[in-house]
This record gives structure tokens, sequence and C-alpha cells, in this order.
């Protein structure tokens, strides 16, 4: 390879081969090996950091602002850690509006309170016109460690839980873009996830934010670690009316489509009812439900099935390579 | 009536339509084997786990070359690489799954594009022309791919730019029309058949009447079906019906949208706009008749010309492909020897594997799993 | 890719035959040059934004009521 190909930031898996082949060798250490979204430092604290790069910078539900605060938030939750500070980087483009800056930072500063996270330190940079994308937005994070994910310890019978419906940051941004001339009544669902931290303590042994890749794709990377299969049933996923008719309209499957404020995760089954109680009552976990569990009766180690509505069963696989690009 | 749909999915309906496959299979002497022509009806039956229960009531389902991505031979895919590698400001419109095909270059995909030129991912071909109305300094290519479904449309886009004179439009096309090879397939004796199972999308174009010549000279029954599982079983149904009555046919179980005349308007604007070619099917060979070109009229929207393309397809595949194989219904997916090794969804070696509605990739995607 | 999708004519633009359809409260700019007489209200079969074919809803709700049916029966 002599050039980048823009398919190596698409979250697929030439962009995982890229960054195994490529970019760790260059730094040799145990705490980037684990690859996992935020790492666990010595003091119990982790640390993580996500680049922004969103198209449009405004869409229905949020903006590249937003965006910034949630996703780093949400890889700390989900890796086990309170969020308690970020640092922000700012790469600007020249002939940037500056209404659109405020309103920009407004956004980030009222996400952050929202999730109850500091700003703390950053950096502005400013590039000729023709350069950069009106505004990149790095946020790195930091975060106290109050659980450690425990893929390994699932067990036949484990209960699998989605914190709400998918795929309507994907479709908010396809109609943002003007793709396609379609007009959906949809709004992204970005969101910080610190409301499911209390459930670490209440049995949860993993977790993650479905982002790039979708459901499909995140659950093959639990798939992999687990020492049972996993299996899901297509019926009881929740989908919103406008996701459907997207999918449909355009032939992209739900299971692979990205969100920006949605989890998925693993609860012992004698803990699930009163985890999944728990969720529901806050308002970003409505249409929580029960999706699947660990299997031990079909399936080997390592699959990902999922029980069709008509009835039949087909093997998930990861998203190869991203349906929409700079969705995040 | 979007809702009413769901009657053609309910999990009731299913299985008493399964059932009543099961009963008359077993009436058979022997199990029935039924071709799907189409990528799409591929596609529907593994997604919906229909193949496995199918299995189950005594019917093997066998893919046909109903994969224009597929069937579209190599170097067509590398006229378009080459196309969007070499020439500046030149965006390459196309469906999704095009850009994924490998080639011995590699794929649109993974492709980096010469200064100024780009590879654009449209759902309708009409965002294509509105590219090129937009940028005026810059070249657009409608990589346009498909059977009698698409084939309107893209027929329609090469008529609206010569209509309003946008001169920085041009059409690279790989239109195939799907009754000459069923005609070539059946002439193979190479696959043993019970029946056809005929697109229902297509058949809304082109109507019943292309067909008849499987039923009333080669004695094979047939139904055209639409996409919901239980269009699929309804056509399974009618095939063994027609096996038990020895009456072959070509029934229609999608009457709510296909007419036995089809759609006399979208044929009228394919025959103004294009005219028949012999096209080379990757696996299959040239079949005459088999393809579609722009006519001289218009010469100025053809990609080829335009841009001295000169494209000599071969049937073959890259080496120790078997895509051909596949595409003819000789082997299915995992009787391939690099199904699931060499090739495979995130290193796909062949067509088949690429394609949202490949045999291949479908089979691998959706592959029942063992309990 | 014959994905063909059953959907509601909104709006009609009889110059260019064009217009929109609504999928479940989606809409989506659609092209009705290949079908004569397109109505606000009409049912077509939408693929890669042009509508192909018009959906017969009598037809429809015929054979929906033959699967159920069918499926109460068995």
């Amino acid at each position: 390879m002599t050039r980048i190909s823009l398919e190596l930031g698409g979250g697929g898996k030439s962009m995982r081969d890229f960054i195994a082949g490529k970019i760790l060798p260059a730094f040799k250490n145990r705490e980037l090996a684990g690859l996992l979204d935020a790492s666990h430092l010595p003091g119990k604290i982790a640390f993580t950091t996500d680049s922004y790069v969103v198209d449009p910078i405004f869409f229905p539900g949020g903006d590249i602002g937003k965006l910034a605060v949630n996703g780093t938030v949400n890889d700390l939750v989900v890796s086990g850690a309170v969020p308690r500070f970020l640092s922000l980087g700012l790469i600007l483009e020249e002939g940037l509006d500056a209404g659109d800056l405020d309103k920009i930072l407004h956004s980030l500063a009222a996400a952050a309170a929202r999730a109850g996270v500091r700003i703390v330190t950053g950096d502005t940079k400013v590039v000729k016109q023709g350069q950069g994308d009106k505004i990149y937005i790095n946020t790195s994070g930091i975060g106290r460690v109050i659980a450690v994910p425990r893929p390994r310890s699932v067990r036949p019978g484990d209960k699998i839980i989605l914190t709400g419906t998918l795929g309507e940051h994907s479709l908010a941004i396809l109609t943002a873009r003007g793709d396609f001339g379609i007009e959906a009544p949809v709004r992204s669902d970005c969101a910080p996830l610190t409301f499911l931290l209390p459930f670490w303590r209440k049995g949860v042994l993993w977790m993650r934010d479905i982002t790039r890749g979708g459901l499909a794709t995140i659950l093959t990377e639990l798939a992999v670690e687990a020492p049972h299969p996993l299996l899901i049933e297509e019926e009881r996923i929740p989908l919103s009316k406008a996701v459907r008719a997207a999918a449909d309209l355009l032939g992209i499957d739900p299971l692979y489509l990205a969100c920006e404020g949605r989890a998925v995760m693993v609860v012992p089954a004698k803990k699930a009812a009163s985890v999944l109680a728990g969720i529901r009552k806050h308002p970003l976990g409505r249409k929580a439900a029960v999706i699947g569990q660990v299997e031990g009766t079909m399936g080997r180690p390592g699959e990902l099935l999922l029980r069709t509505a008509a009835g039949g069963f087909r093997l998930l696989e990861p998203l190869t390579s991203e349906l929409l690009p700079r969705i995040c | 009536m979007g809702r009413a749909s769901n009657g053609f999915r309910d999990k009731k309906v299913i299985a008493a339509l399964l059932e009543k496959i099961a009963d008359r299979q077993r009436l058979l002497p022997a199990r029935s084997r039924i071709m799907e022509i189409c990528g799409t009806h591929t596609m529907t039956i593994h997604r919906h786990g229909l193949k496995g229960l199918l299995e189950a009531a005594g019917v093997e389902m066998v893919s046909g070359p109903g994969c224009p991505v597929c069937i579209t031979p190599n170097e067509v895919h590398e006229a378009a690489l080459r196309l969007v590698t070499e020439r500046e400001n030149l965006v390459l419109a196309t469906f999704g799954d095009m850009t994924r095909v490998p080639t011995r270059r590699g794929s649109l995909q993974t492709a980096v594009p010469a200064r100024g030129s780009a590879v654009k991912i449209v759902y309708s071909p009409e965002e294509s022309l509105a590219l090129a109305r937009r940028s005026r300094d810059t070249e657009v290519v409608f990589f346009g791919v498909g059977f009698e479904t698409t084939i309107p449309s893209i027929a329609y886009m090469a008529k609206a730019a010569l209509v309003e004179g946008v001169t920085n439009y041009s059409i690279l096309s790989a239109l195939w029309v799907i009754p000459p090879p069923l005609k070539a397939i059946l002439d193979s004796g190479e696959v043993r058949i019970s029946g056809f199972l005929y697109p229902g999308h297509v058949s809304a174009i082109i109507g019943s009447a292309p067909y008849e010549f499987v039923a009333r000279d080669y004695g094979y029954p047939g139904v055209i079906a639409g996409f919901e599982p239980g269009d699929i079983l309804l056509g399974i149904l009618s095939i063994l019906d027609q096996i038990r009555e020895g009456k072959p046919r070509v029934a229609n179980e999608y009457t709510r949208v296909v007419r036995p005349d089809g759609n006399p308007v979208a044929r009228a604007l394919m025959a103004e706009v294009l005219e028949p070619k012999d096209a080379c099917w990757r696996g299959l060979g040239v079949i005459p008749a088999s393809g579609l070109k722009l006519r001289k009229e218009y010469a100025a929207f053809d990609a080829e010309l335009k841009y001295g393309l000169r494209i000599e397809p071969r049937a073959t595949d890259l080496p120790g492909c078997r895509c051909g194989d596949v595409l003819r219904g000789v082997i299915g997916p995992p009787e391939c020897p690099l199904f699931g090794r060499k090739c495979a969804p995130d290193s796909p070696y062949g067509p088949c594997m690429v394609s949202f509605e490949g045999a291949c990739l479908v089979h691998h995607k959706y592959g029942a799993p063992r309990p | 890719m014959c994905l063909g999708i059953p959907s509601k004519v909104i709006e009609v633009d009889e110059a260019f035959k064009t217009g929109k359809i609504d999928y479940l409260g989606t809409k989506i700019k659609t092209n009705f040059a290949l079908l004569d007489n397109i109505k606000i209200g009409d049912w077509v079969i939408v693929h890669a934004g042009f509508a192909i074919s018009r959906l017969d809803e009598a037809d429809a709700l015929e054979t929906l009521d033959m699967l159920r049916e069918m499926a109460d029966k068995g």
C-alpha cells in the first residue's frame, strides 16, 4: 500500500487490519494491545480518545459538538469508568461561520454539563480554506474505573439487553445530507450513557455502545471473546418506524447501522429482569429490551446467531466496510 | 398498506405454507430442485432462513445467474476503475455493491482516485445526472449495471441527458436481459432442475410472454413470484402443483404487481434508447442478443466511446475462481474450494462473494448455523 | 438488485413526471416517467428511485386474505 484509501477509516475489517498491521506495531505496549475503547491505567484511571469528522456538522437531534462529548463519555462508561474530564482539540477551517462555531461551543458545554464532565484543557488550530472541512474535533477523556468488563465470564442463559431503538443517528445524518432526497421523521439518538453506570454494580458483565458497524458488528466482537455462542431474535429488536422504512427503501440492514446513544450489554439471567426494569425507568431507556442470550444448546463458540422473524436462523458477520462515510 | 405486507411474513402463514409444500413434495418421486434467477430472491430466501426450512420440506433451491454485478466480466469493472484512477476531475457514480467487486487492480472502494476525481455511491441513477448538472466542469460517468428492472431507468438518464444537452455526462453500462441465459442453461443440460422461480420485478417490466418458451419448448414449470417469504413459498407451491399435474406453464403468483403484458411504457423507452447486443456473461460466455447497448443517436453518452475504452470481455474469472460454475447453478457456494477460505466477505476473490445478492456472499452471510 | 418497495404517491409534478412517495411515513423523491397517469394516492412499486409498476391494492388484499385463511385453518 502506497497511499491511504478512504475505506481505511470505514470501521470495517480493513480498518482493523490497518490498525493492527500498520499503527500498533509502531508502539508496542500492553495497554494498546488490549485494543479496548478505553485503556485502564494504574490508579484506576480510564483514558480514551476519539476524533470527530462528521458531515454535515449540524443534523436533526444534534451537531458535531454534542457528538464529540457523548462519544468519548460513552467509551468511558462502557469500559467501566465514571467520566470526569475531557480535553478539547479544535481544528477550524478558515472561513467557518462564527455563528456556527458559537452554536457548536454551546452544544459542547451543554453536553458536558449533562454528562457530568468538565472540559479542562484544549487546543485550537486554524487551517487554510480547503485544508479541513469546516471543523474537526478531538476529545480525550479521563474517568474513574468502577468495574472491569468480563466478557470471558458470560454463561449460557445470560441475557443480552439492548437499551433502545437502532440506527436513528445514521438515518438523521442521511436525511441531513439530503442523500437520496429522503425525508424521514427522525432525530439522532446522540446521548450520554452515564445513566447506565449504576448497573455495573448490579451484575453487568460486559457493555458496549453501538457505533460504527452497528449492533451486529459490536456483538461479533463479544462473540469472538466469549466462551459460548450468542443468539439474538430479530423480532425482539426495537426499531423505529422511520428506520424500518429507510431500511426497506434503501436496502440497508438496521443491524449494521451506527447509533450514538445506545448500548448493548450482557447480564446474568437472575439479574436481567431488575436491570431491564431499572434501565426502562430512564427516559433514554424506555424502549430497552432483552433481545437474546448467551447460547448453550446451539451454535459454536465464536458465533453470533440470529433467529429470523420467519423462524429460520442465520449467522451474523461483522461489517466489512461502513455503509455511510463520515458518520461520526 | 405497508402494514398489510406483514401478512406475507407472518410466522403462522409461513408455517402453513411450508407444511403444504412438504405435503405436496411427499407425493413426488424425487426431491425438487428449483432455480431462482433473481439475486433478490436468493437474498430473501437466505435472509429469512427459508433455505433451511425448504430443505427440511424436501425442496432444494439452486441459485442461477441473477446477480448483475456477478455476471459483469472483470474487464468492465476494470474499465470503471481505470476511469476514476487515471482521469482527473471525473466522478464515477454507481450503486453500492459495484464498489466492492475485486479486480486484478483492486476494487473501486480501495482505489485512490486521480486528482479531483471520486467514486460516489448513489441510490438512484437520477443522482448521477443531478451531479453533472451541478458541477459542469466535472465529468460524471454513471456506471450502470442491471437487468430489466433497472434498465428502463438507465435508458431514461441517457434520454434526459440528450434532451437537456448535458455534455459532461455519460454512461458506462453493463445491461443484461434475463430470458436468453435461461435458454443457454437449459441447452447446456448441466443442471438438474425441476422448475424456475422467475424474478418478480423484471417480470413487472417484461411480462410473462418471454418465459413461455421454457414451458412450451423445454417442458419446465415456472412461476413469477414476489419477494416476501409468503410470495416465494406460494410460488414454490405452484411449481410443485405444475409438476404433479404434468402441466408446465408460466404461472404468476405476483399478480398484484405483474401484468401479463408487463410495463409497455418502460419497454418502449428501452427500445428507443437501447439496442440488443451479443453480451459476454461471466461463466456463461457470449450469449446472442443477451445484452443491450446505447443506440447510435446516444453515442455522446456512451462512456466506452467517449473515453475510447477498449473493453475485451472474457468469460473466465481470476485463476481458481469458480464464480462461473456457481452462476450456472452447477455447484453451490460451499462446493467452491475457495469458499470461506481464500474467498470470504472481507477478502472476496470473485464477484459472487461481493454483491449484496451474490450467491456466495448470501450463503456466507446467512448460512444456516449447525444446531 | 430487484428491491422494489410498495409505496403511496403523495406528490406529482405533471410536467416533469417526478414527485414523492411515502413509505411508512418516510418520504423520498421518485421518478414516475415509466408509468402513465400517476395520481396522488396511487400505490406503486419503487426501484432505485423510479416507480416501475402499479400495485393493485384489491389484488394485494385478496392475496393476504387467502394467506390468512390458510394460516388459520392449518
